[in-house]
Order: C-alpha cells, then sequence, then structure tokens
C-alpha cells in the first residue's frame, strides 16, 4: 500500500504562488480563491488529502517555506 | 504543531530562517534559495561558523531573514567585502549573495578578479536576467529579444551586446575550483539547487578556492508574467541560452589524476 501524507500549511505565510500545486504529483493541492489571508493573498489548501503520500515536493518548491509535510511512520 | 498519531515531520520550516515574512513577490526564487540555504545551515550545523554578504537589489535584506552573521555590501561590491571577511576570519565559512544587476554589472571587476584571485569563498549568483528591485530593467543578463522597462522593443545585440554567461566565464579562472549553473523549476532542480550550494560549501571548508553557484532565477513581478509562467519562461527561454550543469570541478580533475 501506498504511505499515506497530508501537509500543514501557514495560511497567512502562503503568498498563493501556486508553485506547490504545480508540482504535486497527486493533485491533493488547489488554491482557494473563495478567500484571502490578511494580506489579501488566496491560499493553499489540501482538496484531495487522500491522495497524499507525503513526498514533500510541494514544500521542496514553496518559496516561502510555509508548508509542514507528515509521514506516516512505517 | 503536532504530528498526528502514527505519523511524523518529514518536512519542515528550518529553524535557521527567521519566523518573519520575506518581502520578496510571490513565487520568487530568492525566498526559494534563503530557504534551501537555511535548511542547509541547520542540516550542516553551520550557524555559528557562517558568514554572508548581502548585495543591492531585491535581496538586500536578506540578513533579515538568515539567522547568521551577515555583512552589507555596497551596491557591487559584495565580492570585495566577502574577501575581506574571509581573510580575516579564514576559519569562517564565507559566502556572497547577489543579483545579476550587483554581481555582473556593477559588480562586474569585483567579482572577476576575486574569482581570478581564487577567493576562497562561495557565491551564489541569483540571475532572473533582469533589474528586479528598481523596476525591471535590462541588466547585463538579459536575453536577446527580452522585453523589460528599458529594453521596451526587446534587447537588441547590436546596440547592447549579448547576455553574459558567467558560470561559464568564471569557469575559466585558474583560482576558481567550482561553478555550476542551477534553477528552481522543479522539485528535482531545487534538490539539484540545494546540492550544488552544499557542495560548494564543502569544497570551501576544504581551502580549494572559489566556489560559484549561478540560479536561474525568475522574477515574476519584473518578468509581468506569474509565478507558473516564469518557470516555463526559464525552461523555454533561459536554459537553452543559460544551460544548466557543472562547468569547473577541480576535485573531478583530482581524481582524475589518482585514476
Ligand atoms: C551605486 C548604486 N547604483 C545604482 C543603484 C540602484 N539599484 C538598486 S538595485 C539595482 C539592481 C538590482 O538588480 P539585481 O542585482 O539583478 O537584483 P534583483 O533586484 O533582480 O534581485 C540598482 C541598479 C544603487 N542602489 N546604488
Ligand atoms: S507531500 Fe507530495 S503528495 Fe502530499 S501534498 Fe505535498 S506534493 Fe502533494
Ligand atoms: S508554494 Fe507555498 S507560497 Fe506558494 S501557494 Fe503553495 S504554500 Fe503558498
Ligand atoms: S521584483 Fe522580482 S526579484 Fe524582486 S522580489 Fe519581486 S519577483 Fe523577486
Amino acid at each position: 500500500m501506498a504511505r499515506k501524507g497530508y501537509v500543514e500549511i501557514d495560511t497567512e505565510g502562503c503568498k498563493g504562488c501556486n508553485l506547490c500545486v504545480l508540482h504535486c504529483p497527486t493533485d491533493v493541492l488547489e488554491l482557494k480563491t473563495s478567500d484571502t489571508n490578511s494580506y489579501g493573498l488566496h491560499y493553499a489548501v489540501m482538496v484531495n488529502e487522500e491522495a497524499c503520500n507525503g513526498c514533500m515536493n510541494c514544500s521542496l518548491v514553496c518559496p516561502d517555506a510555509a508548508i509542514t509535510v507528515y509521514r506516516q511512520a512505517s | 504543531m503536532t504530528a498526528r498519531e502514527g505519523y511524523k515531520v518529514v518536512a519542515k520550516r528550518p529553524s535557521t530562517l527567521l519566523d518573519k515574512r520575506m518581502h520578496y513577490c510571490p513565487g520568487c526564487f530568492h525566498s526559494t534559495v534563503h530557504k534551501l540555504m537555511m535548511e542547509l545551515v541547520e542540516e550542516m550545523e553551520i550557524q555559528d561558523k557562517i558568514v554572508g554578504v548581502c548585495p543591492v537589489g531585491c535581496s538586500v535584506f536578506a540578513y533579515e531573514y538568515m539567522n547568521i552573521d551577515m555583512q552589507e555590501a555596497a551596491h557591487g561590491r559584495a565580492a570585495a567585502v566577502a574577501t575581506g571577511v574571509k581573510r580575516m576570519l579564514p576559519d569562517k565559512l564565507v559566502f556572497s549573495y547577489q543579483g545579476d544587476g550587483d554581481l555582473a554589472a556593477i559588480g562586474t571587476a569585483e567579482t572577476i578578479h576575486a574569482c581570478n584571485r581564487g577567493e576562497n569563498f562561495t557565491f551564489i549568483f541569483i540571475n532572473n536576467g533582469i533589474y528586479g528591485m528598481t523596476g525591471g530593467q535590462m541588466a547585463p543578463t538579459t536575453l536577446e529579444g527580452q522585453r523589460t522597462s528599458t529594453s521596451p522593443y526587446g534587447r537588441d545585440v547590436a546596440k547592447v551586446g549579448y547576455p553574459l554567461r558567467m558560470a561559464e566565464m568564471v569557469a575559466n579562472f585558474e583560482g576558481v575550483a567550482y561553478s555550476q549553473r542551477v534553477t528552481c523549476t522543479n522539485p528535482a532542480e531545487t534538490r539539484r539547487c540545494k546540492r550544488a550550494i552544499k557542495k560548494a560549501f564543502e569544497m570551501q571548508m576544504k581551502g580549494l578556492g572559489t566556489t560559484f553557484i549561478e540560479v536561474a532565477s525568475n522574477c515574476p513581478s519584473g518578468w509581468k508574467c506569474t509565478p507558473e509562467e516564469s518557470v516555463t519562461w526559464i525552461e523555454d527561454k533561459m536554459l537553452p541560452y543559460f544551460p544548466l550543469g557543472v562547468f569547473k570541478d577541480v576535485t573531478k580533475k583530482e581524481k582524475k589524476a589518482e585514476a
């Protein structure tokens, strides 16, 4: 069975650049365009948590180090 | 933040990156490179050993974010300041962090002579092909035909010359031990970028000479595009002219000589 993971995104630290969304291989993330943080920017959220495998691609490309990745301890 | 039952943290913001919002535009690789460098400082446990020199340019406030000792330099003079710091404190790991306007325009002489002298510090060169801070003017690294605020019809090489390939150029200097061009356009390249900086730091620790890491970087604001489009621009337009790769590695030569 594939590893399971999930991420936590610091919505205030996120600048809505969309790079994590672009590089997530399993389409877990999306920009929440219906809301903004206190800086007036859209932020990324998990929309498909089940598919997250904890690969860390999103945290690696996040310029603002806004993503914490968790993975199932084997 | 505590992990859910049965899960562990595998990636998080490095403790060496101060808990401040960086002023960079969304998607700017200045932020990415700051983050990668601070991850390395944490992983290599060199926080009290490393000293950085900041440029003038968008990254003028890098010292506000990197939780290490740093010194600001006048525009273009980071290589001269880094030379001084390294010579006075040879046991420290020293780097200059510079944009293309800083390193390859106003500071060309300092860059070239520091490389030629083989000053034992690391250049982190953020090449975004433009003067980001001042409003997107043409830089020596602006591509042929690229529109900027001072080349509204595109860079005309017949008038202003060709974009400078710094990583290739400095590789020719005897004093340079390592020169590589990397980028952060995807997870694999971002990992490679971090490895390159690590390698440069390790070579500096061995006293091998100047180490030079050029990052083919972006400027979504100056290029007037989204961060996603800036990634495509790097891949399609920049990398054919500024190819990724290692242009010099003296440790390879040694290995070959041994074999
Ligand atoms: C002596 C001097 N000349 C000119 C300037 C104006 N100036 C500030 S930043 C800059 C260029 C910055 O471009 P770059 O080094 O490419 O960095 P970026 O902002 O793109 O990261 C210039 C020309 C200055 N501050 N000092
Ligand atoms: S850890 Fe990997 S799978 Fe999970 S959200 Fe990030 S990029 Fe997607
Ligand atoms: S990469 Fe980081 S800053 Fe950009 S949208 Fe994702 S979480 Fe936000
Ligand atoms: S102006 Fe360009 S280089 Fe400067 S922070 Fe914005 S995107 Fe980055």
